[in-house]
């Protein structure tokens, strides 16, 4: 499971580099977000654009991430593509993220760190 | 009491494709994975949507990782052979396991979660047979002697 970070002044961008969220990976991925979010800025933002397939596993490790954030942090997702935006929708788990369009419009105004 | 209406004649294909497909896969997460692949790659003949690719995919993994979660538990023998048959428009698909029965003998039937409530309370599971119900028609559980076997179809190459 390979997760890339980028940190913006009060943003970090975490892509997940696997083009699936599924069973065989949801806890590594919930363990390694759980890491990035705790050395993580105010808006830790979840790029999924690479993801083509998440299952119930990897919604139920996406939404572990949420709960595991501190609370003055925010974790929010980008970048769905159809079959994942699917599960979130039928979950109706679109309404518990912020959700945006690309990984470009969510740290937009957001100052590079690096 | 009612009259159960005569099935349906189904339209004969025209140009709709029919195919079949037949698997056995041992009940561990990796092979799951690398049982969809065959799966997609074996019916990739049939000319699915995105969206319905997607679809089957989903379903198929949902069912798959609950026998080996639930089913199967603490047995690492355990096998699963999925059947798929396209005629007509739809995908019927059995599904079948030796491992623990459903308790009580019957589908999860649990209702969709409240999402209100405060962000440390959200479900992280329990959204599996919410989906494989939301994605599917004609859903059937049975225990056949030592088996498990579940059918399902998904409606596809329609007009909605």
């Amino acid at each position: 499971m390979k997760l890339n970070h980028k940190d913006f002044e009060d943003a970090r961008l975490v892509t997940v580099c696997e083009n699936r969220i599924d069973a065989v990976c949801a806890i590594q991925f919930k363990d390694e977000m759980r890491k990035l979010t705790d050395e993580g800025p105010t808006r830790v933002i979840l790029d999924l654009s690479q993801v083509e397939f998440l299952d119930s596993s990897g919604l139920g490790a996406v939404v572990a991430a949420l709960k595991a954030k501190k609370l003055e942090q925010t974790l929010e997702l980008a970048a769905l593509q159809p079959a994942v935006e699917k599960v979130f929708h039928l979950t109706r788990m679109d309404t518990v993220f912020v959700i945006h369009d690309s990984a470009t419009t969510a740290v937009e105004g957001a100052i590079d760190a690096s | 009491m009612h009259h159960e209406k005569f099935p349906k004649i189904p339209k004969p294909a025209t140009d709709k494709e029919e195919a079949a497909l037949r698997l056995v896969i041992p009940a561990n997460e990796e092979a799951v994975r690398e049982g969809l692949s065959t799966i997609k790659s074996g019916l990739s003949d049939l000319e699915f949507s995105q969206d319905e690719w997607s679809t089957l995919e989903l379903v198929v993994a949902e069912v798959l990782n609950n026998i080996v979660v639930h089913a199967y538990q603490e047995r690492n023998d355990g096998m699963i052979e999925t059947h798929m048959d396209h005629s007509n428009g739809s995908l019927l698909c059995k599904i079948i396991d030796t491992g623990n029965p459903m308790p009580g003998g019957e589908l999860p039937n649990k209702p969709q979660s409240d999402l209100t409530c405060a962000t440390e309370d959200l479900p992280e599971g329990g959204f599996g047979w919410f989906l494989i119900r939301q994605l599917t028609k004609d859903l059937n559980y049975g225990r056949m002697e030592d088996q498990n076997v579940l059918t399902f179809r998904l409606k596809f190459g329609e007009a909605s």
